[in-house]
């Protein structure tokens, strides 16, 4: 049973927590983004490229054909101003295509967010590892590299496949494509190896609510029900065989506010503290005792007494 | 009420306190909540990219407000435990901290700044690693001359051309020069150009970035351009061709090359500063190398499109050997003056 509980826990995030310490001398604890978020940000990103290019291909196609769709067939082809016409759409495609390619991830990951559209999508930013100021200049670096790490040998690969099989250039892009894939696996902070060169790295965005107060209702401030009337008034020795971290359990099974979870807990508390579980005003009961524990171990705190857990 | 010892008065006034929260922790939340949620809205509106909507007063409260948070969060880290509530002011603080100290700077701005002083210091910055890379090209160049001199077969193996291209040992002086001055009757010159632009632009961001490699890649690659290039002048040499050829060449070569060489320079940079870090730690040296290397590369980029135009424009249009040498030399003037002469320190720069 122990060890179906433990596979079936969440992952562990601890090997991804970072501390970056401001110029205020405050630690803020950051968590590196997964390799998996980050890929699922570059999927997306490289789809939105190939729907941009692809719709703007055919706009300016649609463009040409209005231009010079006439001329084609006729005897003395076109006319020295179609042909320009023509000439602009082209040039104005190419420049497209090159910008698609080097400007995307510069210019949103100098925006306010620091983070393209797959990113955002996917909550993940870039930051600077010194966790000094993000740069232009760093934005530029790891985007440069992007080129060789991605684009070439994609490019590769695919006029590989279009040449005879003769050579090797399809196996060498794939391996190419593999040793930087593969390089945020060989390190500590899961770098890329423009992250490498620039010296940024990829967190998660945080983007939390501020939740409700749970000490305000009368159950919590009185340890008195409203539905029942009971009031709720736990000693000393009750409250004392538990510590901070029953405390946020307690503090995630109220927020989550499930029936099942609070008959669960509510439970689970009254045996350890020798009372008889009763049915139906679960949630007052654990209103109380989670004020009246936070309480305890707050005072504690000040005090310069801390208890992390129920062995503590 | 044994446990509210310290809460006992709160609690004994009655009904006006029943809204107001039984921990101290929570109280101390309650009074600064404010503060809390007029900063979350201003990021969430400097997030969204809004923030010349931002009023006056908003914008200067930033800072305070940021001041005022953080603080909140060293408090509450010693006296509450709420953990929703710390989770929640750490991404906030997190979040104000990016805007705070995010990159804020305008394109604008940056690019006054990038051309006001931080380019062409960047540049003299790596200036033992171009004269390397000068000294690789020049000697690439010469391997190809004499390899050439010494057995014409080695053109072949040295200039990547397609079968159609009559520049091939062998050839008549009159097919030479035509290739060199044929470029009115050719079609469609400025798509020729952007396309020059791209393809060589794809060349030296590769040979920045293969700087990675510990900067093997970028030696090699510039010798083996250089020596096409050797190649080839040997070829229009031995025909008597030499002057209109390199009038050919330099009228965008003198600036294509210059950015070939900054390029294969920033990529040497970037190797040697991971091969040989110094005190520094190896990602350290790698992260200051890179951006310094990255401005180099912005002005390459910049660089070759001028080379594009005038490859693709300039080159086709002016047939005349004195007016290619004066537009390529003078470049070449231009472009050293700039990046060695012109000596302002940016305002505001932020990298060293």
């Amino acid at each position: 049973m122990t060890a179906i509980a433990q596979r079936a826990a969440p992952p562990k995030r601890s090997d991804r927590r970072r501390m970056l310490i401001t110029p205020e001398g405050i630690a803020l604890p950051i968590t590196l983004a997964s390799r998996s978020t980050r890929l699922g940000a570059l999927v997306l990103d490289l789809g939105i490229m190939v729907v941009a290019l692809l719709l703007t291909t055919f706009i300016l196609g649609y463009g040409a054909v209005r231009f010079a769709g006439d001329a084609l067939g006729a005897k003395g082809g076109m006319n020295a101003d179609q042909k320009g016409a023509v000439q602009f759409l082209l040039i104005a495609w190419l420049v497209l295509v090159w910008l698609t390619r080097y400007a995307y991830f510069l210019l949103f990951e100098l925006g306010p967010r620091g983070a393209t559209p797959g990113k955002r999508i996917t909550g993940i930013r870039i930051a600077a590892r010194s966790g000094g100021r993000l740069t232009a200049e760093m934005v530029l670096a790891r985007n440069l590299l992007r080129d060789i790490e991605l684009f070439l040998p994609l490019q590769l690969l695919i006029t590989a496949q279009t040449s005879d099989g003769t050579d090797y250039t399809g196996l060498m892009a794939g391996l190419w494509f593999l040793l930087f894939a593969l390089f945020p696996f060989f390190n500590r902070d899961r770098l890329r190896a423009g992250d490498l060169i620039a010296g940024t790295w990829v967190i998660e965005a945080p983007k939390r609510k501020l939740e409700a107060v749970l000490s305000t209702g009368q159950t919590a401030s009185r340890g008195t029900s409203q539905t029942t009337g009971v009031s709720y008034k736990f000693a000393d020795e009750e409250l004392a065989v538990y510590g901070e971290f029953e405390l946020q359990t307690l503090e995630r099974v109220l927020r989550e506010n499930r029936h099942e979870g609070l008959v669960a807990v509510h439970e689970a508390i009254c045996l350890k503290i020798g009372w008889s579980p009763g049915a139906g005003d679960e949630r007052a009961f654990l209103e109380a005792y989670y004020t009246q524990l936070r309480a305890r171990l707050e005072t504690g705190m000040r005090m310069g007494k801390r208890k992390a857990d129920k062995f503590g | 009420m044994a446990v509210f010892g310290l809460f006992g008065g709160k609690a004994g006034e009655g009904d006006a306190a029943i809204e107001a929260a039984a921990l101290r922790s929570d109280r101390f939340r309650q009074v600064r909540e404010g503060d809390w949620t007029r900063l979350e809205a201003i990021v969430r509106r400097m997030e969204a990219g809004r923030t010349r909507k931002l009023s006056d007063d908003d914008v200067l409260a930033l800072p305070a407000l940021y001041r005022t948070v953080a603080s909140s969060l060293s408090v509450a880290r010693e006296t509450s435990l709420d953990a929703a509530t710390l989770a929640y002011l750490e991404g906030l603080v997190q979040r104000a901290w990016f805007q705070v100290y995010g990159p804020r700077v305008t394109l604008w701005g940056w690019l006054r700044r990038f051309f006001g002083g931080e380019w062409s210091r960047a540049v003299r910055a790596i200036w033992p690693e171009l004269s390397v890379s000068l000294l690789l090209m020049v000697a690439g160049a010469v391997v190809g001359w004499l390899l050439v001199a010494s057995d014409p077969d080695w053109y072949f193996s040295l200039v990547p051309g397609d079968f159609l291209d009559v520049r091939v040992p062998g050839a008549s002086r009159e097919v030479l020069r035509g290739t060199l001055f044929d470029g009115a009757k050719q079609d469609g010159l400025s798509i020729f150009a952007t396309y020059l632009f791209s393809h060589n632009a794809g060349i030296a961001i590769l040979c920045f970035a293969l700087g990675f490699a510990f900067g093997v890649p970028p030696l090699l690659m510039l010798i083996q351009n250089t020596a096409t290039l050797g190649a080839m002048l040997w070829l229009f040499h031995s025909q008597g061709l030499t002057v209109e050829f390199v009038g050919w060449l330099s009228i965008h070569g003198t600036t294509e090359l210059l950015a070939i060489l900054l390029a294969g320079g920033a990529g040497l940079h970037v190797g040697r500063s991971m091969a040989f870090p110094g005190k520094r730690s190896l990602l350290e040296a790698a992260a200051e190398a890179g951006q310094r290397a990255a401005v180099v590369m912005a002005g390459v980029v910049l660089m070759l499109v001028c080379a594009g135009l005038l490859e693709g424009l300039g080159r086709q249009l002016i047939e005349v050997t004195a007016a290619r040498y004066a537009i390529g030399y003078g470049m070449l003037t231009f472009w050293l003056l700039y990046f060695f002469a012109f000596r302002r320190n940016p305002q505001g720069s932020e990298a060293a």
